[in-house]
C-alpha cells in the first residue's frame, strides 16, 4: 500500500519530520464554574508515535474526554480553559496556533470519533452529504466527485450497499453502522492521528468487536497514530501498544501494554486489574476499591488516590504529592512507593 | 440440573420457574382506528428454573428480550402465553390484586439507578414504600427501624434516611434500589443489568454486596447482563438468549469453557480478556451484519441469517433446546459442537 510509505505529517507547515507524531507535555485544563477555578486536567504528558496505539484508561470523570478535547482544540470555552502545556504535532505546538490554523489541523491532521455517533451527526442531512461536504469544503472537490468518494469511504468502513445507503439519514442506521459512518467521516481527509473516545461503549459486544477490528485495520493501512480512550481494560489488552492510566486529572501510570498488565507500578492500576471479572476464569472474590473517585473541585490532599489506596502510608501520602517515579525506561508511576509496588514488595 | 431440564426433579422445588413463557407486543398503525400490523416477538417460549440460593445468569445482546423476560418473571407484565410460577404458585394469569401478594416473593432491581428512584422522595421513603403497600409486613411503629436496618444491610449509613437520591453516587443509588427490593423479604431478586451503568471499581462493590446478601439471606437471583464477564463471576447457571429465545443453557463451566451453540461461541469470542498475552491466541469469530427484527424473525433457527454453519434444514425447522445425542447441556442447534473461544488455543 502506497500510503504506508508516506511520511506522516509532511503536509503540515513547519513540521519537523524527526519529531514524534504527537507529543503532549504538561497539559493543564481548568473549568471556571460559578467563579471558581477547577483544575481538571493536571499536567498530562504522553507521546504517540506513527502507527501506534496509546490507550488512555480511567473511570468516568477522570479527565479523559477533556484531555482529548484540549488536544483536538474543541474544548467548550467557557467554561473550560487550557492553562498550560504544549500539544506538538511533528514538533508544531498546536496550542500556540491561531484558530484558523487549528481548524486546518483539525480538518487534515487530527480527527476524533465519539461514543455517541447520533449526536455527532447532523440528523437533517444524509450521511453522504455530510461526508461529501468535507471534500467540498476542504479539498474543493466537485459535487459528483465528493459523492463518489463518500461511497468509497462508506464501503471501506464496511457499510453494505454503500451506493444506496449514501443517501440515508443518520437515524436510518443501527448503532454499529452509525459508528462506522462516524469513522468514515473522521477518515475522509486522511488524518495522521485519530482519537477514538469510547468508540464502542454504547455498543453490544459483537458489534464492538467489529468496530475495533475496523479501527485496527484502518490504522494499519494508513499508518495512523491512534489514541483509544476507554474504561474497558479488556479492549486495551486487545489493541494497545502503550497505556496511560488516568485518575483525578493526572496520568498515574504510563507503560507498555505488557508492563502495565503484568507488572503494574501504581496501586490504582493494580487494584483495577484485580477488581474486574474475567470471562476466561471463574470467580475469585473481586477486589474492592473502596469509596468513590474524587470530585475535581475537592481533591484530597497529597496523593489524590490516598483515601482509597491499599498501599497508603497515611502520613506521607496525605500530605506529600508523589512525584513521577521511573521504574524502568518508559514505565512511570505517580506514587511514593512505585518501585515497591512494581516489585510486589508492598 | 441441565440434563433434566423440563423433567420432574427429585430434589427441591424451584423458587422461580418459567415454562413456555411468551410475550408478544402488538405493533399498531393508524391514529384514529388502530390496526395491529404485526407482533414484536420479544420473548418467545422460554423455559427456566431457579433454585433457592442460586444465581441464574441471563445474557444476550440488546433487544434479545432480557428486560421483557425480567418483567414477566416478577409479574409486571402478563405473559401472552405460558406459565410463570413463584414458589410453585402460578402468577402468569392472576388478577392484578392477587399478583401483588405473590409478587412479594420476587422483586426487581432495575438497571438505571439514575432514573428508577423517585427524585422527590427521601431515601427513607423510597426504601420504606413497600411497607405502605404491604401493610402487614412490618407494623407502622417499627417501620423507621426496619428502614434503617435495610440501609445498614446494603452498606449505607442509616443516618442518611432523610437525604434525596441526587445526593448519592450511582453505586450508592443502586444500593438504595437493592435495599428497597429487600424490604418485603423476598426469596428471589431479578436484577436487570444492575451494574451496567457503574464504573468498574464500583461494579465490584455492588457485585460483592449481592454475593454477601445471597449468603446471608439465602436469596436466589436472576442476574441479567450483557457483560459476560460479570455473569461468569456471579452465576451458577447461564441462559444465552438470541431474538427472544434461549439458545443455550448450562452451568458456568459448560457455557464459558465448553460452549456448543454458534451464537454463544461468537458472543464469547467477542469479549476481550484483560490479558495482553492472549492477543491473537484466541479464536476470533466476527459476526456479519446486525440482529434481524423481532417483528419478523427468520424462519427455522433465528440465528441462521448470521450463522456460518447454517443449512437448508436451519431455515425449515426450529431447533429445540435439547441436550442431543452427544451433548452435555441444552443447546438449540442442529449442529451443536463444542469449541473453546475464551482461552488461548493457537
Ligand atoms: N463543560 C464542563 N463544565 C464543567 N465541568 C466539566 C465540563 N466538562 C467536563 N467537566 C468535568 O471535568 C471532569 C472530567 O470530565 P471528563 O474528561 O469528561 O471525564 P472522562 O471522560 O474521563 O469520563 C469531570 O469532573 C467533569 O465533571
Ligand atoms: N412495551 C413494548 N412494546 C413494544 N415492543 C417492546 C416493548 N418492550 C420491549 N419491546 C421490544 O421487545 C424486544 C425486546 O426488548 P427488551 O426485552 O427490552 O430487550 P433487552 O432487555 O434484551 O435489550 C425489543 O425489540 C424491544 O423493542
Ligand atoms: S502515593 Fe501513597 S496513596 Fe498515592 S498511590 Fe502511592 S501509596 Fe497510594
Ligand atoms: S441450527 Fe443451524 S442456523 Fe441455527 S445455530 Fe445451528 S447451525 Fe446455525
Ligand atoms: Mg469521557
Ligand atoms: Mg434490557
Amino acid at each position: 500500500m502506497a500510503e504506508n510509505l508516506r511520511v506522516v505529517g509532511d503536509t503540515l507547515p513547519g513540521a519537523d519530520l524527526n519529531a514524534p507524531l504527537l507529543e503532549v507535555e504538561d497539559l493543564r485544563v481548568e473549568f471556571k464554574v460559578r467563579g471558581k477555578r477547577i483544575p481538571t486536567v493536571r499536567g498530562v504528558s504522553f507521546t504517540l508515535e506513527q502507527g501506534k496505539t496509546l490507550a488512555i484508561v480511567g473511570e468516568s470523570g477522570s479527565g479523559k474526554s477533556v484531555t482529548s478535547q484540549a488536544v483536538m482544540g474543541i474544548l467548550d470555552s467557557p467554561p473550560g480553559y487550557v492553562t498550560g502545556g504544549e500539544v506538538r504535532l511533528r514538533g508544531v505546538d498546536l496550542l500556540a496556533q491561531d484558530e484558523e490554523s487549528r481548524r486546518t489541523v483539525r480538518a487534515n491532521h487530527i480527527a476524533i470519533v465519539f461514543q455517541d455517533a447520533l449526536s455527532a451527526l447532523n440528523p437533517l442531512w444524509s450521511v453522504g452529504f455530510q461526508i461529501g461536504e468535507l471534500f467540498r469544503v476542504h479539498r474543493g472537490t466537485s459535487r459528483a466527485d465528493a459523492k463518489r468518494r463518500a461511497i468509497e469511504l462508506l464501503d471501506q468502513v464496511g457499510i453494505p450497499d454503500a451506493k444506496n445507503r449514501v443517501g440515508h439519514y443518520p437515524h436510518q442506521f443501527s448503532g454499529g453502522m452509525r459508528q462506522r459512518v462516524m469513522i468514515a467521516m473522521a477518515l475522509a481527509l486522511d488524518p495522521e492521528v485519530l482519537i477514538a473516545d469510547e468508540p464502542t461503549t454504547a455498543l453490544d459486544v459483537t458489534v464492538q468487536a467489529q468496530i475495533m477490528r475496523l479501527l485496527k485495520q484502518i490504522q494499519d493501512e494508513r499508518n495512523m497514530g491512534l489514541i483509544l480512550i476507554t474504561h474497558d481494560l479488556g479492549v486495551v489488552a486487545d489493541v494497545a501498544d502503550d497505556v496511560a492510566v488516568m485518575y483525578a486529572g493526572e496520568i498515574v501510570e504510563r507503560a507498555s501494554i505488557h508492563d502495565a498488565f503484568k507488572r503494574p507500578a501504581h496501586p490504582y492500576t493494580k487494584a483495577l486489574l484485580r477488581a474486574i471479572p474475567r470471562v476466561d476464569t471463574v470467580g475469585r472474590e473481586l477486589e474492592v476499591i473502596p469509596g468513590l473517585p474524587p470530585n475535581p473541585a475537592a481533591l484530597p490532599s497529597g496523593c489524590p488516590f490516598h483515601p482509597r489506596c491499599w498501599a497508603v502510608d497515611p502520613e506521607r501520602c496525605a500530605t506529600e504529592a508523589p512525584p513521577y517515579e521511573e521504574v524502568t525506561d518508559d514505565h512511570r508511576s505517580l506514587c511514593h512507593f512505585a518501585k515497591e509496588v512494581y516489585r510486589d514488595e508492598r | 440440573m441441565n440434563a433434566e431440564l423440563g423433567q420432574a426433579e427429585a430434589g427441591p422445588e424451584p423458587v422461580l420457574e418459567a415454562t413456555g413463557a411468551v410475550k408478544h407486543y402488538p405493533v399498531q398503525r393508524g391514529i384514529v382506528i388502530k390496526r395491529t400490523v404485526g407482533h414484536v416477538q420479544a420473548v418467545d417460549g422460554v423455559d427456566l428454573k431457579l433454585y433457592a440460593g442460586k444465581t441464574l445468569g441471563v445474557v444476550g445482546e440488546s433487544g434479545c428480550g432480557k428486560s421483557t423476560l425480567a418483567k414477566l418473571l416478577v409479574g409486571l407484565e402478563p405473559p401472552t402465553s405460558g406459565s410463570i410460577k413463584v414458589l410453585g404458585k402460578e402468577i402468569g394469569n392472576l388478577s392484578a390484586r392477587r399478583i401483588r401478594s405473590v409478587r412479594r416473593d420476587v422483586q426487581l432491581v432495575f438497571q438505571d439507578p439514575y432514573t428508577s428512584l423517585n427524585p422527590r422522595m427521601t431515601v427513607g421513603d423510597i426504601v420504606g414504600e413497600p411497607f405502605e403497600i404491604h401493610t402487614d409486613v412490618v407494623p407502622r411503629a417499627k417501620r423507621p427501624a426496619a428502614v434503617k436496618e435495610l440501609l445498614d444491610m446494603v452498606g449505607l449509613s442509616p443516618d442518611h434516611v432523610n437525604r434525596y437520591p441526587h445526593q448519592f453516587s450511582g453505586g450508592q443509588r443502586q444500593r438504595i434500589g437493592i435495599a428497597r427490593a429487600l424490604a418485603l423479604r423476598p426469596q428471589v431478586l431479578v436484577c436487570d443489568e444492575p451494574v451496567s451503568a457503574l464504573d468498574v471499581s464500583i461494579q465490584g462493590q455492588v457485585i460483592n454486596l449481592l454475593e454477601r446478601l445471597q449468603d446471608e439471606l439465602g436469596l436466589a437471583y436472576v442476574f441479567i447482563a450483557h457483560d459476560l464477564s460479570v455473569v461468569r463471576h456471579i452465576a451458577d447457571e447461564v441462559a444465552v438468549m438470541y431474538l427472544g429465545k434461549v439458545v443455550e443453557y448450562g452451568t458456568g463451566a459448560e457455557i464459558y469453557d465448553h460452549p456448543r451453540h454458534p451464537y454463544t461461541q461468537a458472543l464469547l469470542s467477542a469479549v476481550p480478556v484483560p490479558d495482553p498475552e492472549l492477543r491473537g491466541h484466541r479464536e476470533e469469530i466476527v459476526l456479519q451484519g446486525d440482529v434481524p427484527s423481532p417483528i419478523n424473525p427468520p424462519s427455522g433457527c433465528r440465528f441462521r441469517t448470521r450463522c456460518w454453519k447454517a443449512t437448508e434444514k436451519c431455515a425449515d425447522e426450529v431447533p429445540g433446546l435439547d441436550v442431543g445425542d452427544h451433548g452435555t447441556h441444552p443447546t438449540a442447534c442442529f449442529y451443536a459442537e463444542e469449541r473453546d473461544v475464551t482461552h488461548a488455543v493457537k
